[in-house]
């Protein structure tokens, strides 16, 4: 898999994403929701970087902010030595045939007037790769490699089911040969049994022209099985990055413990045993998150300092990356 | 023990501009006191129409429940006028659906929508329903019962919404607990807490629990029983632990192996099951999970495979002995 010090393809340092709260007649800015709050990462050439935590916590955000989706508030995305954030026009076009998004929800993210081929040979017109007759052979062999039989260039989207959406989702996402591919949450809509088919088929590629993803996903377990590297969110900010195997065996922030013991084991000799830990209550708002440590109102290891210092991200063993005042004490939780 | 509830061979249909769909196909299982039984399947295969169905809440039309008999308390539901359904409805059976949203009704209170079924079925005066809504809200561990009960529902978060529809299918004490889905619009850590609720609901009321997921990490913590439905069919029926350690049917096989596990540490290719669930526009002559099946054999092109008998406790439909791979005997 990965080699040590792999090359890092992007960086990301200190981004922010605060997006104004608009009220009245004027419309003047009451206040921001804190979507994303100063996290920084790199992510190497070759891996799939799994982005985890639930709904609100600014996985989303920040995936759609490395591709400037949005436009961020504060930070720098830095791609092949370009920093993204500084970018205008037709040299962020370029930079956006190397980076690509699948997104979660096939029925909308393909539009329902355009054929198959309309929405995979799209990106192949506006980046000039290919005219006439050359969009539909590539539109064909496209689909050849997501598993799609190229006789559909010519449907629509509602003729094909979630999966087999999901799958022109991905053939339009390779279509520009791109570096790097955003997955937000590609597979949360779809069937069980077709997930293993779009997470297969998301491996294969990668495999074959050495992709490299970012992974966002609620689904513990699935990212466990498709990561290289996994980061924990919670309310805009990154509470634990590590090796997958290393979350998943020793994690050390109070979150992360919570978060997998939370996970339902599909096996009932496993769960019968099993003692959760329950993490009490709901997530806060980010329009006005907790002083200090983000997670200190749910946390059974909060203190007075939770409170008033935000805790530092800190790489507590070799890249594994923590942000908790109490981590070395956290290893009490998983033996209650 | 005889069943509390007994569902024999029910069928339901939908009238769409494509044709009929057959989404419930013969659908018969039984529900003991203070059992959990589990349902599971993918979108579309009939386990929420099959419930929904057992409660009269199937829209009709398009809908209409074409044959079979649901059996509570020496009565037949399928048979019983909106009125006295209404009745097991809100008293003897209570219900949680997956949207805590849209099951409140957004422009009364919490307290409202709670007091309401205690007047109507339970005959409590204002008060007295107060009294019970207070108990009742408290019971599902929502802080400070008396103020958040006078909250609309938009004022509560995704958890504590649920929080309260149960307390509402529980508050005139019901035999039976009927949950469809109820965390699959929660996250993770609130799907915790929701799953531990209903547990120690469950011992400290002893209601039986009809549980109907696509999660089967969830089932597996929380039932006694468990039905695999697939294509409106049941196609596996049996204890937990037996599904899980020794599933037989090919459509309960894959579903298992293709789920990658938070505690298997070790990273093995994913197996997925091809192809994609069928509609039925008409009841299958052959078996319906034949096209998408590796160990299909001649006979499965002919007949479709009874739910029968394979051993103590555990039904499976299908004419294969999965674990040889031949015709079973």
């Amino acid at each position: 898999m990965m080699k040590k010090n792999a090359e890092v393809l992007l960086r990301v340092e200190n981004l922010k994403m605060y997006f104004p709260i608009k009220r009245g007649v004027i419309q003047r800015t009451v206040g921001y929701v804190h979507a994303v709050d100063d996290v920084s990462f790199d992510v190497k050439r070759g891996e799939t970087l799994g982005l985890v935590g639930e709904s609100g916590c600014g996985k989303t955000t920040t995936g759609r902010t490395i591709l400037r989706l949005y436009e961020p508030t504060t930070g720098n995305i830095i791609f092949e030595g370009k920093d993204l954030t500084r970018l205008r026009g037709e040299e962020m076009r370029i930079i956006r045939r190397k980076i690509q998004m699948i997104f979660q929800d096939p029925y909308a993210s393909l539009n329902p007037r355009m054929t198959v081929e309309e929405i995979i040979g799209e990106p192949l017109i506006v980046h000039g790769l290919a005219q006439g007759q050359k969009i539909r052979e590539r539109v064909k062999e496209l689909l050849t490699l997501v598993g799609l039989n190229p006789a559909y260039v010519d449907r629509y989207p509602h003729e094909f089911s979630g999966g087999q959406r999901q799958r022109i989702g991905v053939a339009r996402a390779i279509a520009l040969q791109p570096d790097l591919i955003v997955c937000d949450e590609p597979i949360s809509a779809l069937d069980v049994s077709i997930q293993a088919q779009v997470v297969n088929l998301l491996e294969d590629l990668q495999r074959d022209f050495n992709l490299t993803y970012i992974f966002i996903a609620h689904d513990l377990s699935m990212v466990r099985h498709i990561s290289t590297r996994v980061i924990v969110m919670y309310l805009g900010v990154f509470v634990e990055l590590a090796d997958r195997d290393m979350l998943y065996k020793n994690p050390l922030h109070p979150y992360t413990i919570g978060l997998l013991s939370a996970v339902p084991i599909p096996d009932p000799y496993v769960e019968e045993k099993r003692e959760r830990i329950i993490l009490a209550g709901d997530v806060p708002s980010p329009i006005n998150p907790p002083s200090g440590c983000r997670f200190r109102t749910r946390c059974p290891l909060a203190q007075q300092i939770c409170a008033e210092q935000r805790p530092a991200w800190q790489e507590v063993a070799p890249d594994h990356y923590v942000a908790c005042h109490f981590w070395q004490e956290s290893h009490s939780l998983k033996r209650r | 023990m005889s069943d509390l509830l007994n569902v024999a061979d029910l069928e339901t249909r939908f009238r769409t501009r494509e044709g009929v769909v057959h989404a419930v196909n013969g659908v018969s299982f039984g529900l003991k006191e203070g059992e959990t039984l589990g349902i599971v399947g993918e979108s579309g295969c009939g386990k929420s129409v099959s419930v929904l169905s057992v409660l009269g809440l199937i829209p009709m039309p398009p809908g209409e429940i074409t044959k079979g008999s649901v059996k509570f308390q020496g009565k037949d539901l399928l048979r019983l006028s909106q009125e006295e359904l209404r009745h097991v409805r809100g008293a003897q059976i209570g219900m949680v659906f997956q949207d805590p949203m849209t099951s409140f009704n957004p422009v009364h209170t919490i307290g409202k929508q709670l007091t309401e079924p205690l007047e109507i079925h339970l005959g409590m005066d204002k008060k007295q329903a107060w009294q019970r809504a207070v108990e009742l809200i408290d019971m599902v561990k929502i802080p400070n019962p008396e103020d958040r009960l006078k909250d609309y529902p938009h004022q509560f978060s995704g958890g504590m919404r649920q929080r309260a529809m149960i307390a509402m299918a529980l508050s005139c004490s019901p035999q039976i607990l009927i949950a469809d889905e109820p965390t699959t619009a929660l996250d993770v850590t609130i799907q915790a807490q929701i799953i531990d609720l209903v547990k120690s609901l469950k011992d400290e009321l002893g209601m039986a629990i009809i549980w109907i997921t696509h999660d089967l990490g969830v089932i597996a913590g929380l039932a006694e029983r468990v039905l695999v439905m697939y294509a409106g069919y049941i196609v596996e029926e049996s204890s937990v632990k037996n599904i899980y350690r020794n599933p037989q049917h090919p459509y309960t096989l894959g579903l298992l192996r293709s789920l990658p596990r938070l505690d298997m540490n070790e990273k093995k290719r994913l197996i997925s099951i091809d192809g994609v669930p069928p509609v039925l526009f008409k009841k299958p002559k052959i078996c319906p999970f034949v096209s998408r099946c590796s160990y299909r054999i001649e006979r499965c092109l002919k007949e479709n495979p009874k739910l029968s008998v394979v051993e103590d406790n555990h039904k499976v439909a299908c004419w294969v002995d999965t674990a040889i791979g031949k015709e079973r005997a």
